[in-house]
């Protein structure tokens, strides 16, 4: 039945930008099931700044197809989480409005950039939060608080009212505790919507099945290689253990495009960044410029003033990597690159029904560990491929590492969604029992 | 490389002022990033344009859209019903 309640419950790990006090909810699928959704997703009537201050006191005048959805399945939309600005970051300390920090650890860092939703769903302020993946931004956060996170197929779930950063890898998709939550918010909101012009007809209606016998799992070398922490390899390798005693079997292999996917991967994220974050002048939206100066000087300035560190760095590579004598060094050869990566994915995935390896590369570091900007895109280097593909993935939690969570990743088949979740599903149903 | 000169350049292409203080830091960061960036000389051949693609733009309907007061309820600026920017000139 339809009502409201009360979300007052106490946010000690800066998970939420903003609350609603009194939540409403429909009937459905999802009937009164409170929902986080991730800061850079709009909400028609609640402040919607992608943690930046260019948006301070941005209010949507609609609803991104997605959160259109949640409602009409009854959910009740409980609030706004933080993340890093705009989505540029691991750890969300990025964020103008102070770092979200990690439920198991609050001296360390949820992850990025959806932090602020898992850490909503580690903390228990929510069962079930929507994020946005980039480059790992559901995955990664999930895999730092021990949760489940899923990067859905790219086009699978409509990005309208998404907030733009880098259209061609980014994608909508849930966060929860257990596999089976996230597919059932994944039920939700995949489907098809015209106005998303890479949305696909694809709905998503699945029970989680824990019947994965027969199943090929391939595991590249290259996601246990350099900078790969040997205790959260171990972690891994115990899971595909547990995964190989349900019927599925091990197949090794490599996958050469690693060596670049990384590379590919910022060149092409800060190309498209520089172009999206070019709207964001204090004009149409955000606070005002002065408008006793001229236009590109009012515009630098506010740019200069209200963007983070972060996001002036990408716009800027983005810039470069774009301009007339670097075109071909930069952007140019990422597309080939990324190419090749999808190419890779094309070539294991015929032989094998799904990909596995660790989600992060270690744990969570602790808050401000890592200042340099080269060695937090490292980090990264175990999710983007997913995302230069296009393929789904999911981070399941398997175990600790001194007692911080690691996680399993599971990548499959475009439009495989569905089976990237049964494996997932039968790794946690076993190691539960 | 480089230098603190062209960042600059790049800041202004991007609209974004860098104050001088940050300068030094910020080339340093950006160098070390177009260094990783390298990595990409490694790769060979360039995509042959337009292979594979087709146009897939959707016919020209005029649909409901979002009514002026919603709008306007978010510039910090508007004047006879129109967003209002700086001066150009």
């Amino acid at each position: 039945m339809a009502g409201t309640f009360s979300f007052d419950a106490p946010d000690r790990w800066n998970a939420f930008l903003h609350r609603q006090e009194t939540v409403g909810y429909g009937d459905g699928a999802l009937g009164g099931l409170p929902v986080a959704v991730k800061d850079n997703i709009s909400t028609a009537g609640l402040p919607t700044t992608c943690g930046s201050r260019i948006l301070e006191g941005y209010v949507p005048p609609y609803d991104a197809h997605v959160v259109t959805l949640l409602k009409a399945a009854g959910a009740a939309i409980v609030g706004k989480t933080n993340m890093d600005e705009f989505g540029m970051g691991t750890t969300t300390e990025n964020s103008a409005y102070g770092p979200t920090t990690n439920p198991a650890d609050p001296g360390r860092v949820p992850g990025g950039s959806s932090g602020g939703s898992a850490a909503a769903v580690a903390g228990g302020l929510v069962p079930a939060a929507l994020g946005s993946d980039t480059g790992g931004s559901i995955r990664c956060p999930a895999a730092f608080c021990g949760i489940v996170g899923l990067k859905p197929t790219y086009g699978r779930v409509s990005r309208y009212g998404l907030i733009a950063y880098s259209n061609s890898l980014e994608q909508i998709g849930p966060l929860a505790a257990t596999v089976s939550d996230v597919s059932r918010l994944m039920a939700v909101i995949a489907g098809y919507d015209a106005r998303d012009s890479t949305s696909a007809d694809r709905p998503y209606a699945h029970t989680p099945s824990a019947e994965i016998r027969g199943t090929r799992i391939g595991v590249p070398a290259e996601f246990f290689g350099e900078g790969v922490d040997e205790a959260v390899g171990e972690r891994v390798r115990d899971a595909l253990a547990v995964l190989e005693h349900l019927g599925a079997e091990i197949v090794p292999c490599t996958m050469p495009s690693m060596a670049f996917a990384l590379a590919a991967y910022y060149v092409t994220c800060t190309s498209e960044a520089s172009s999206n974050l070019a709207r964001f002048d204090g004009v149409r939206y955000g606070p005002a410029v002065d408008t006793k100066k001229q236009w590109h000087a009012a515009f630098r300035e506010l740019r200069g003033d209200r963007f983070g560190n972060e996001v002036q760095r990408r716009i800027m590579l983005g810039t470069f990597a774009l301009s007339a004598g670097y075109y071909g060094k930069y952007y140019a050869k990422a597309q080939v690159a990324r190419k090749a990566v999808r190419d890779d994915f094309a070539r294991l995935l015929r032989d094998v029904d799904v990909i596995a390896g660790p989600t992060m590369p270690t744990t969570a570091w602790r808050l401000g560990e890592k200042s340099d900007p080269l060695s937090m895109y490292l980090s990264d280097i175990l999710t983007v491929p997913a995302n230069l593909a296009g393929v789904p993935a999911i981070s399941v939690p398997c175990g600790t590492v001194n007692g911080l969570p690691a996680g399993l990743q599971i990548i499959g088949r475009h439009f495989e969604d569905e089976r990237v979740v049964d494996v997932g599903f039968a790794y946690e149903q076993e190691v539960r029992r | 490389m480089v230098s603190e000169t062209e960042i600059n350049d790049i800041a202004n292409l991007a609209d974004i002022s860098i104050p001088k203080e940050e300068l030094g830091t910020f080339t340093a960061q950006f160098n070390s990033i177009l260094e990783y960036f390298d990595l990409l000389d490694a790769v060979e051949a360039a995509p042959s344009e337009g292979a594979g693609r087709y146009n897939i733009f959707r016919e020209d309907i005029v649909e409901p859209s979002l009514d002026q007061d919603a709008v306007l309820s978010n510039p910090g600026a508007s004047e006879d019903e129109f967003i209002k920017g700086p001066r150009v000139m």
